[in-house]
């Protein structure tokens, strides 16, 4: 049995990491607001460049003069995962859930021959996938120390990744991030962004009206298919953003209800044998009496 | 004026404007353009310059880096990286 002493040390531990997570949860609950908001109003953008986008490829008949962002090069061969996770962790299986289902089609991509590379969007992604993987690895881009997360950041990825596609090192490219479904829920998802992927199942009724061009629609399209992607990006770290607020969350929701529990068995301990050590001490002190 | 014109000024980051106006001028790269209702469908990159919007005869603006605009019978929407009001 623990001594007295060591029982009220354990138990103001416990305390303080309780006071941590309690205040982490708080954290981070004001800060999904903000995060939520920020990845709702960039929806509108995304939507209307994907329905936009769905236009312009149903109008073009041609996949031979169509550029390679749109059509493929042809070849299924070489991969690139960007996967975008957190820079901190303490956030439940966030980080750890993104990683397994990239790891998981690296793996299955590799089984079947293809090449991968892997680019890593957040620091621990990268510490994840490091054990499993090595050359197949890129630089991983870091966010750390960085407020929000902006347009600058995701153009800032978008331009690395096009340059490689440009430079003719992959031919598919598919981003995978946490959806965020609500605050309890986050989705790991795999989106493919090149070739270009979207449903263009909404494409407006033009009342019989032709399309005007300014410039020319392949024109239009080399100008949109870039920043289409920079869109998704920036969309995909947007969600991972409330999704990690969320995961953290519900995790120091979790732990400070753990906290507490330990606290409670811990005291009920601590009384008990505070009380058998006055009773001890009394029937000490009573025998002695006696034998008086 | 009966008839308005449903217009949309989105950035990545968010919807800037979301409103019926009477006009939109957008400065387009082949040239500035007004899109009136009912305009034919168009869509087109914008360049660096300035968007005009006009509504109950009250002009406001914004300054554009570049972007796009998608004309439909449903109204007119304007996509954009960076959006300041001027």
């Amino acid at each position: 049995m623990a001594s007295l002493k060591e029982l009220r040390n354990r138990i103001a531990s416990v305390q303080a990491t309780q006071k941590i997570t309690r205040a982490m949860q708080m954290v981070a609950a004001s800060k999904l607001r903000r995060a939520q908001e920020a990845a709702e109003a960039a929806r509108p953008y995304a939507d209307r460049m994907g329905a936009v986008l769905g236009n312009l490829a149903a109008s073009i008949n041609d996949v031979e003069t169509a550029p390679k962002l749109l059509a493929g090069t042809g070849s299924d061969k070489r991969h690139l995962l960007i996967v975008a996770t957190a820079e901190r962790g303490l956030c439940g299986g966030f980080n750890s859930s993104i990683a397994r289902l990239a790891r998981e089609d690296a793996q299955k991509l590799m089984a079947a021959g293809k090449q991968v590379q892997i680019l890593c969007v957040g620091r621990k992604g990268y510490d994840v996938l490091k054990r499993y993987f090595d050359k197949e690895l890129l630089d991983p881009v870091s966010y750390q120390g960085l407020k929000g997360i902006g347009f600058d950041q995701a153009q800032e990825v978008a331009s690395r990744v096009l340059a490689d596609f440009d430079a003719d090192s992959f031919d598919m490219c598919t981003l995978y991030y946490s959806k965020f479904e609500n605050v309890i829920s986050q989705v790991p998802t795999g989106l493919q962004i090149i070739p270009a992927s979207f449903d263009d199942s909404e494409t407006p009724d033009l009342g019989g009206a032709a399309y005007d061009y300014e410039p020319e629609e392949n024109d239009i399209l080399d100008a949109l298919l870039p920043r289409n992607i920079a869109v998704q990006i920036l969309r995909a770290l947007l969600e991972n953003a409330a999704s990690e607020q969320g995961a953290r969350m519900t995790a120091m929701d979790n732990a400070t209800r753990n906290a507490g529990e330990m606290i409670d068995s811990l005291s009920i301990t601590y009384n008990r044998s505070r009380q058998a050590q006055i009773t001890k001490e009394l029937i000490e002190i009573i025998s002695g009496a006696e034998a008086l | 004026m009966a008839e308005r014109l449903k217009f949309d000024l989105v950035s990545p980051e968010k919807l800037v404007l979301s409103a019926e106006v009477d006009m939109v001028e957008v400065p387009g790269v082949e040239g500035d353009f007004g899109v009136l209702p009912n305009h034919s469908p168009v869509m087109a990159m914008l360049r660096p310059g300035t968007l005009t919007v006009e509504s109950d005869g009250k002009r406001q603006s914004f300054e554009l880096d570049g972007g796009f605009v998608d004309v439909t019978p449903e109204g007119v929407t304007v996509l954009a990286e960076t959006i300041s009001q001027a």
